[in-house]
């Protein structure tokens, strides 16, 4: 078991620096176009948000309506800290991501604990409000911009980085998720009340999952307001949640691997289909409604896409059955 | 002299407000007379709610000139509100939410979601993304009571409300489908064994509520005459915190609730700070789970496994 865990590390990092060397070869052979190194950022961005979201949604089964408003406090917080001027250069970045994150976390914990701390669907009310008074607040002082929001954020499109930090969030998150505090979200999902009786103090662990899931959202929305120069209150709006609602419920509820690929797909798919923007409100939240009805878990459940896995069944398939062992 | 006018200046200042305050209070509270049945019965969250108010103003909207050529008054294109409201309330809860029964709470919450969005969107997409104004619906001059003169909106609106909420109530307590609402939502399996149409109930409670809705709808344009695709969300979620301020499934606790945020916005959109009227209006809530997550009225329900 705890080999195959290591196995699993070992193949996923490889695969991970693969990807990270072939795309860079082709950013600087000049096969990506600045434009598409772009799309690749934001790519970026919305797998940190869908698997954040993931942990909420998928390991934790609440649902949140205020993950841009998380992302909009990283994304402030980063970007006032990063103006401040204090830790120049690419090091204040990454101060200033962590910042966004820790705040973000903080507020999560605030809003986690009268959301999580009663059974039923409150949390979604909650957060939906939440979402709702963060983009009054944040147009109501001066410091944030008011309503003409915050421009003039130093750039960082560096991909290298973005795709580091990237890599980096969803290792974070997934081992969190597969630590024994993990297993004790899951237990919160699966039966809150006999996870209850078995000694698990269910509203720290939901609060604790909530809260992780509101760093990284913080985090990501760092990334954004300093991929984009320029943040308004006004971009993490309720419709940006249920963006990254939308990947989390079509990539599967609960894997990570599902959530990473809707992200990808569902982020290259307005980019691809011009047409396809007008209508996108639309056909998401079709979706929405018809993945519930006819498959409920979501496209990919709770299954993850394992190259391990996959290399197991080629093997058996050109080898055979090693003796003693039942098939995968 | 100049001390004591200034007084009762203020004094008249406050009472206006409340009034003001009772008059969106009350649409408030048709709304979340809604939301409370359907959560109550279904256990459900019906996002939609809010949306099918924008519907239902839509619909009023498009049959002003049917009533226009009948020679009716405006107000009567509240019938044709509540019917088709009421029709696509009971559709989309056959459509959405029926399949899904059974399955985890957060599949239903997720589908009502989408259904919301894709209501406000079909509108946006195939109606206007902006807002379109609408008549005047009640053409009287204001009532002077006691030297404040109210206006006549505000009035009927507070009446409508109180007589709808009387009616509700009588039609719950006294009528054999309002109790057999009543068992679906103590326990929808035990009423099912007695012989209670779970089915015919839960489409009876969406219809009712989603009627009120339209109420609402007619009420609210008829202080703020214009309609637009994305009314119905922010009203659809205020209703929501007045549904769980009052007591969440309690009837009267939706009215108290509704009406309770109505004063406390429009006490915090004059006295504080305009902007920061739906700010506090979700303090309340956040408060309220903090202190007594039951609500005002609600009961303390314990969870047997």
């Amino acid at each position: 078991m705890l080999k195959d865990k290591k196995r699993d590390y070992i193949v996923s990092a490889i695969l991970v620096i693969g990807l990270f060397i072939l795309l860079l070869g082709m950013i600087n052979s000049g096969m990506i176009s600045r434009y598409q190194q772009g799309i690749l950022n934001f790519i970026c961005i919305n797998i940190i948000l869908a698997v954040s979201l993931n942990i909420t949604v998928g390991c934790l089964g609440q649902i949140t309506l205020g993950h841009a408003g998380f992302m909009s406090i990283g994304a402030y917080a980063s970007a006032l800290f990063t103006k401040s001027g204090i830790i120049p250069g690419v090091t204040g970045y990454l101060v200033g991501l962590l910042i966004g994150g820790l705040l973000a976390l903080l507020v999560g914990v605030i809003i986690g604990i009268p959301g999580l701390r009663l059974k039923g669907d409150y949390l979604a009310i909650i957060t939906l409000a939440f979402g709702e008074i963060i983009r009054v607040l944040i147009e109501y002082f001066q410091f944030t911009g008011g309503a003409q929001g915050l421009s003039g954020i130093t750039r960082y499109t560096d991909f290298r980085i973005i795709y580091i930090i990237t890599a980096l969030s969803v290792f974070i998150m997934y081992s969190l998720m597969t630590t024994r505090h993990g297993r004790a979200v899951l237990a919160i999902r699966e039966d809150e009340i006999a996870s209850e009786s078995v000694g698990i103090n269910t509203t720290y662990y939901k609060v604790f999952a909530f809260a992780a899931s509101a760093m990284f959202a913080g985090i990501a929305g760092g990334m954004y307001g300093h991929t984009m120069g320029i943040i308004s209150a006004k971009q993490f709006d309720y419709n940006y949640s249920i963006n990254i609602l939308v990947m989390v419920v079509l990539g599967g509820m609960g894997s990570f691997t599902g959530a990473t690929l809707s992200a990808i797909v569902l982020t290259l798919l307005p980019e691809m289909l011009r047409g396809f923007s007008d209508y996108r409100m639309i056909v998401y939240s079709l979706m929405l409604i018809l993945t519930m009805i006819f498959r409920p878990e979501g496209l990919l459940g709770r299954r993850e896409f394992q190259i391990s896995k996959l290399l197991d069944w080629i093997k058996i398939k050109i080898v055979g059955a090693p003796k003693g062992e039942s098939k995968v | 002299m100049v001390f004591i006018l200034k007084e009762r200046v203020d004094k008249m200042k406050l009472i206006i407000q409340i009034i003001n305050g009772m008059q969106i209070g009350s649409i408030y509270a048709l709304v979340s007379l809604g939301y409370t049945m359907v959560y109550g019965i279904a256990k459900l969250i019906n996002f939609a709610h809010g949306d099918i108010l924008m519907v239902g103003s839509y619909i009023a909207l498009f049959s002003l000139p049917v009533v226009r050529n009948l020679g009716l008054p405006i107000w009567f294109v509240v019938i044709p509100a509540v019917i088709i409201s009421a029709i696509l309330g009971v559709v989309i809860e056959m459509i959405a939410y029926r399949p899904l029964r059974d399955s985890p709470r957060i599949a239903n919450l997720i589908t009502a979601i989408g259904v919301s969005i894709l209501l406000q969107n079909l509108a946006m997409k195939f109606i206007a993304t902006g807002a379109t104004p609408f008549p005047k619906v009640f053409d009287k001059g204001p009532l002077v009571i006691g030297g404040i003169s109210i206006n006549f909106t505000i009035v009927i609106t507070v009446i409508v409300t109180f007589v709808l909420f009387g009616v509700l109530n009588f039609f719950m307590t006294k009528t054999k489908h309002g109790k057999a609402m009543l068992a679906v939502s103590e326990d929808y399996e035990a009423a099912q064994l007695v012989g209670v149409n779970v089915n015919r109930t839960i489409s009876l409670t969406f219809a009712i509520g989603s009627g009120l809705a339209a109420v609402g709808s007619v009420l609210y344009l008829a202080s703020y005459p214009q309609v637009e695709p994305l009314m119905g969300s922010m009203l659809g979620i205020k209703a929501f915190v007045a549904a769980v301020l009052g007591g969440i499934g309690v009837l009267h606790g939706a009215v108290i609730g509704g009406l309770i945020l109505g004063i406390v916005e429009a006490l915090t959109k004059s006295y504080i700070s305009s902007q920061l009227g739906d700010a506090f209006v979700f303090g309340i809530l956040i408060l309220v789970l903090l202190i007594k997550p039951t609500g005002i009225f609600g009961k303390n329900t314990r969870e047997k496994v």
